[in-house]
């Protein structure tokens, strides 16, 4: 099948829909498909051979914040060009209610469209001001998908109609393997965590009281940090004592985050809400780590009730402790985790999500014609 | 009769205190059409940024323009009209964005004949204009009124009453932003 994926945001710029598209592009050229990404980007960036430049994004304000968009007469001409090259069975876009090269997509092209919806947006006034000419772009869509129940909902709520429920991929294979960072676990044992440390839903200062707990019995005990944020603000109530078996790796490569999940001998996952997904918690899995993590109904549902990792009341620091404790004791029970994860994992990994995406494809591509530039 | 004699004693104190009397209220006067002005400058510059983004929203929704053009002008004009309080903010957004929209190269062109276009984007220029106008005026205003309140005069006698002082409006309103093009350019033509 020949694929048009559109992509809004800058290709280079790191973000969870460019991260997206990069893996369900690469999935479907090793399942055999012709896969075409046009996508704003920089120019001299350096791109797959399969990414097609549209045009730097421009910043400009959107929803209170600076956004960097691609947008305007300019950009759908390159737009129609791609598609008149491309000559594709089918037209997937992403984020198409974004102000950018995907609803431009939306605008200039008939024929089979596909689009994926990622992100939860409150329904806002504005939108309703601009909502005949979003509408009549949106409307050619004949199959929705949303990576979340949070995006479906938000989906419906402003679209109307239903959407068939995707998750985000994960590309299982670059995660099962790595060497663990020089010294550690160690012999003391080791926790790991991953995140921002300055957003609270991460529950950070959650899993700071659980290791101050822990670390008073067992003198040996370490605990690694990987994410942006200030350590010492994030360590402000810390025993200065404590600080020592605490440490910082900051924001790291995309190498040393697989590494990082290789060398601890429990990973943490404390959030305290706003996850939809937890592409954090898949990840972890996908490295095989024993997973202790809060209760929220989206990790519920990825670790399967608690079979592919342990679950712990959400925001009780003392129970994380305890269950992060029973894990250190038990080294059976550690393994036992870490290969139900790693096999509830596959149902998330890249190649398996994009056969689900391929299929919407296909439900859509009969009788719909060729995608064709709009008259 | 001497100098020291009450009776010219009160009319020298009487005829200073009269002279006070007409200076000071012809202080108050004067502060009092500094603030009318000022209400005055207000209520055009508030008419003057509503017309901005209604001709903004009008042209969003008029179908010239893409989708995502409309869609970003339509939030920018919607925000900056219903911002209450702290307008600047949106105000400003509101020029970035139009900004942005105008100044993709050949925009105008890109129009090309369709009916109305020519008229909506005039209309919108002046609507700009006007922006940039009253805020010109208002601030002048502002300026007068803050110079004339910090006398000491005006400050010991509480010459203003409880009218708090009013506070310059800085938003961005020129559609030529800030670079060379638009050193010493007092009117933010639309470029295209």
């Amino acid at each position: 099948m020949r694929v048009g994926l559109v992509c809004p945001y800058t290709w280079d710029v790191p973000g969870g829909v460019q991260e997206h598209i990069w893996g369900l592009a690469d999935a479907l050229i090793d399942l055999g498909h012709h896969v075409s990404v046009i996508s704003p980007a920089d120019d001299d960036v350096p791109l797959p051979s399969y990414v097609v430049p549209a045009g730097r994004a421009v910043p400009v304000p959107y929803n209170g914040s600076v956004a960097r968009l691609a947008f305007g007469f300019l950009s759908a001409s390159r737009v129609r060009r791609w598609l008149k090259e491309g000559n594709f069975d089918v037209l997937h876009v992403h984020e198409p209610a974004a102000p950018s090269l995907s609803l431009l997509a939306c605008w200039v092209a008939d024929g089979p469209i596909v689009a994926t919806v990622h992100t939860a947006i409150p329904r806002s006034r504005a939108m309703l001001a601009a909502g005949p000419i979003l509408q009549s772009a949106l409307e050619k869509i004949s199959g929705r998908i949303a990576v979340s129940e949070a995006a479906r909902t938000t989906l419906v709520e402003h679209f109307g109609g239903d959407a068939v429920l995707i998750p985000n991929g994960v590309p299982v294979r670059k995660y099962e393997k790595a060497d663990p960072l020089p010294g550690w676990p160690g012999e003391g044992g080791a926790l790991g965590f991953l995140g921002r440390m300055d957003e609270p839903r991460k529950g950070f200062a959650v899993l700071l009281r659980a290791f101050e707990l822990l670390a008073a019995q067992r003198p040996g005990l370490r605990l690694l940090v990987a994410g942006h944020g200030d350590a010492d603000e994030a360590l402000g109530k810390t025993p200065a004592a404590l600080r020592d078996r605490i440490v910082m790796l900051g924001q790291v490569s995309d190498e040393d985050k697989v590494r990082v999940y290789h060398s601890v001998d429990v990973f943490c996952a404390p959030n305290t809400g706003g996850e939809s997904f937890g592409i954090v918690l898949a990840e972890a899995m996908a490295a095989g780590a024993p997973i202790v993590a809060s209760d929220l109904d989206a990790f519920r549902q990825v670790l399967r009730r608690g079979e592919a990792g342990e679950l712990f009341p959400n925001g009780d620091a003392a129970a994380l402790a305890a269950a992060a404790g029973r894990l250190l004791d038990q080294p059976g029970r550690r393994a036992e985790l870490s290969a139900a994860a790693s096999a509830a994992v596959r149902e998330y990994d890249w190649p398996v999500v994009a056969r689900d995406v391929v299929r919407v494809y296909e439900a859509v591509v009969p009788g719909a014609g060729r995608v064709e530039v709009a008259p | 009769m001497s100098w020291g004699s009450p009776v010219i004693y009160t009319i020298v104190v009487v005829a200073a205190v009269a002279i006070m009397g007409v200076y000071v209220s012809w202080r108050a006067g004067r502060l009092d059409r500094l603030h009318a002005r000022l209400e005055a400058a207000r209520a055009a510059l508030d008419t003057a940024l509503v017309r901005r983004s209604s001709v903004a929203l009008e042209l969003a929704s008029s179908g010239l323009l893409d989708p995502a053009t409309s869609l970003l002008l339509a939030g920018a004009a919607h925000d900056a009209r219903a911002a209450q309080t702290d307008q600047e903010l949106p105000q400003s957004d509101l020029t970035r964005a139009l900004r942005a929209v105008f100044a993709q190269p050949g925009f105008r062109a890109s129009l090309g004949r369709t009916e109305g276009a020519e008229e909506l984007l005039t209309e919108l220029e002046g609507a700009a204009h006007q922006v940039f106008l009253a805020r010109k005026f208002y601030n002048d205003a502002v300026a007068a009124t803050r110079a004339a309140r910090r006398r000491p005069l005006a400050r010991l006698l509480r010459l203003a009453g409880g009218a708090p002082l009013p506070e310059f409006f800085e938003i961005e309103d020129s559609l030529v932003g800030t670079g060379e093009a638009a050193e010493g350019a007092d009117m933010p033509h639309l470029t295209g």
